[in-house]
């Protein structure tokens, strides 16, 4: 267990809480509640049991013999993909509406930006027997609308938010906004490794199974440790959960791969740690994208995943202490890079992680032929198809997805129960 | 040297009464309009002015103040221009800029501070400052002598309200309801308790925000609070006028309304 962060949250000069005071006692209380419940047998028992027997969890780790000669070293695949909902989202939203149902709260709201945390939210939320509300940035809804049905389906009400930027960043002003005026009965499912203290170290205890997990079949596997570890950086919370493992292994080198959108030159991207500042968003510091008067700058990135301005408080820590190393990855390498894996492996993986296999070119130039890369698969990509397709003009495939977003769109608009 | 808010609230209280404080973003609907609004809102009869910093991300404030923010950004709001308005609002009644932590972390902690004491800033409201993480804040507070109005909530623990109060200077701002900012129907039953746990551990005069939109309201809230503090429905008077003339008015008498409320006139 990595020592980080302090008492109060703070990762060197990072984290921290930056909230309404309204909300500092349940902060408070949500710490003292998740510490007793990691502390219990039976809490973790259940946790584990759940992601055992319903999550499908642990995920295989893959060795990708024909990627990794495209690649240029040996690259295993942690398949979060394969999970149940498609990513490693899953993890934390079990282990947060454990915790909720152990607080005795009935309710759980969450903020989403692809979609992935919103259903998997809305799941564990109807595994449980829990009342849920997601908020989505208008913008995320029309790109994602295949998700708003997946979520609705599951019994989720799904807000459309329509201040500000109407994506990510704004669909958590307006879960804040709610929470401060709903938190005695109702949890906030955070979705990311960021946010006001103790979510950067909450969400972390619920994911870095990816990376304990990672750690021990690799060991079983070829007897030894990899080279490194990767995975994609949007708020951080698969990169965060497949690096902790390796945080004290100082021969397992680190990397981040953040959404460099269109590139730097077009200011349309959202690699925060690259090139962001530091400063304060959503209850934490870190780095951020902002103007030079502390406003938040929109973010841009083909993965709505990865499209938000801010970044986990560890992450930049483990930036600033040369602990890790992040780098942004176009949406054109991105993109490549999904097909590649798609061809050469017969595994499409969300445009998300999509962002860390494509990073792995340049870390296996790097460290070498013979050297052990350990990558993230954080989702797959089927609620990307209509993305890829475009992308790639396949137009017939995107006329026919359409379609069926539509259909799926339209049938859910009546209460499916 | 400022004296603050401080000599505003003692003969409010001399008098019997609570003080009225009125909020308006800076640049809404344009720079040189705030100061017109505020101008109003003192003819009207505040005894203090909050001037808003307009940020992108108000994780306090409810869809007016929201409005008004954004407006007042999309029009190229700049904090030089907020420092503009402090002055010209600070030439009429003592006046505490409220702003998010971000944009204050931007420009400098220092500079920033430096630069609200030029204007003749009070101090500051930081709604989502708390002080256990505003040591630079409070250094630079102390060495220019600026107020530093920290908030306290219904769901403050007795140790959090005597900590927040210990780093308060001018006045405590207590959070009438859990919620965001917003004119409300009802009065909140929770902020007299809330003053109350307040006053047990402090003797600074206590304000009372959100949710105050009219002169009985204000009157309410008078009879327990040493401030009586309105945003939301001073904006939403100014957005709901045809044109700037009738912003000017409508705020003006919904400021005469309040200080109608805090003077027992109603």
């Amino acid at each position: 267990m990595s020592p980080l962060p302090d008492e109060r949250g703070h990762f060197g000069r990072f984290g921290g809480r930056f909230m309404p005071e309204a909300l500092i006692g349940p902060l408070d209380e949500l710490e003292q509640a998740w510490q007793d419940a990691m502390a219990d047998d039976a809490f973790v028992a259940d946790f584990e049991r759940l992601l055992r027997e319903y999550a499908g969890v642990p995920s295989l780790l893959y060795d990708a013999t024909r990627f990794s000669e495209v690649v240029g070293a040996r690259v295993l695949l942690k398949r979060e993909d394969l999970n149940h909902t498609g990513a490693h989202k899953i993890r934390n939203v079990l282990g947060q509406a454990l915790l909720t149902q152990r607080m005795g709260k009935r309710r759980v709201i969450a903020e989403t930006g692809a979609g992935q945390h919103g259903v998997a939210a809305a799941t564990a939320a109807a595994y449980l027997g829990l009342e849920c509300r997601v908020y989505m940035g208008e913008v995320d809804t029309e790109r994602q609308a295949l998700n708003v049905a997946r979520m609705k389906m599951l019994g989720a009400e799904v807000v459309s938010v329509t201040s500000g930027s109407r994506t990510l960043k704004d669909a958590i002003n307006e879960a804040i906004r709610e929470w401060v005026a709903t938190v005695d009965h109702t949890a906030y499912l955070f979705g990311t490794a960021a946010g006001p203290h103790p979510f950067p170290a909450m969400v972390r205890s619920f994911t870095r199974g990816i990376g304990d997990e990672t750690r021990a079949q690799c060991l079983e596997l070829f007897g030894r440790l990899p080279d490194a570890a990767l995975a994609c950086v949007g708020g951080g919370s698969n990169a965060i959960g497949m690096f902790t493992a390796f945080i004290d292994d100082p021969n397992v080198r680190l990397y981040g791969f953040e959404p460099g959108g269109e590139g730097f030159e077009t200011g349309r991207h959202a690699a925060t740690i690259t090139a962001g500042a530091v400063g304060v968003l959503h209850g934490t510091r870190s780095f951020l994208l902002q103007d030079d008067e502390g406003q938040t700058l929109e973010s841009h990135s083909i993965s709505a995943g990865l499209d938000y301005p801010g970044v986990g408080p560890e992450h930049a820590w483990l930036a600033e202490t040369g602990r890790a190393t992040y780098r942004p990855i176009t949406d054109a390498q991105a993109m490549d890079a999904m097909v590649v894996l798609a061809k050469t492996e017969g595994i499409i993986p969300a445009i998300e992680s999509a962002h860390a296999l494509a990073g792995a070119y340049d870390v296996a130039r790097e460290l070498g032929p013979d050297a052990t890369l350990a990558i993230c698969l954080s989702g797959r990509g089927d609620k990307d198809m209509v993305t890829a397709a475009t992308w790639f003009d396949l137009v017939e495939v995107a006329d026919v997805v359409d379609d069926v977003v539509d259909d799926a769109v339209d049938d859910t608009a009546v209460d499916p129960r | 040297m400022t004296a603050g808010v401080a000599p505003v609230l003692a003969r409010t209280r001399g008098e019997g009464r609570a003080a009225l404080v009125g909020y308006l973003p800076a640049g809404f609907p344009t720079v040189d309009a705030s100061v017109d609004l505020i101008r109003a809102m003192v003819d009207g009869g505040v005894d203090l002015v909050e001037v808003g910093l307009p940020y992108s991300d108000p994780v306090m404030d409810g869809p007016t103040i929201q409005a008004a923010a954004d407006a007042a950004l999309k029009g190229g709001t700049r904090i030089d221009d907020v420092f503009r308005v402090v002055e010209a609002a600070a030439a009429l009644v003592p006046t505490l800029v409220m702003t998010y932590w971000n944009p204050v972390e931007r420009y400098g902690v220092d500079r920033f501070t430096a630069r609200l004491r030029e204007a003749g800033g009070a101090g500051l409201i930081t709604p989502d400052l708390i002080p256990d993480e505003a040591a630079e804040w409070i250094a630079a507070a102390d060495e220019h002598h600026l107020d530093k109005v920290f908030l306290v909530a219904p769901s403050s623990t007795q140790a959090r309200l005597e900590m927040t109060a210990a780093h308060c200077r001018g006045f405590v701002y207590a959070t009438a309801v859990m919620g965001v900012t917003g004119a409300r129907e009802q009065a909140s039953s929770a902020a007299p308790e809330l003053v109350r746990r307040t006053r047990a551990v402090t003797a600074l005069p206590i304000g009372v925000g959100l949710g105050v939109s009219n002169g009985q309201q204000a009157a309410a809230v008078a009879h327990y609070a040493d401030a009586v503090i309105v945003g939301s429905a001073l904006v939403r008077a100014a957005i709901e006028a045809d044109d700037p003339a009738g912003a000017v008015a409508a705020v003006a008498d919904l400021t005469r309304d309040l200080a109608r409320g805090v003077h027992g006139e109603l």
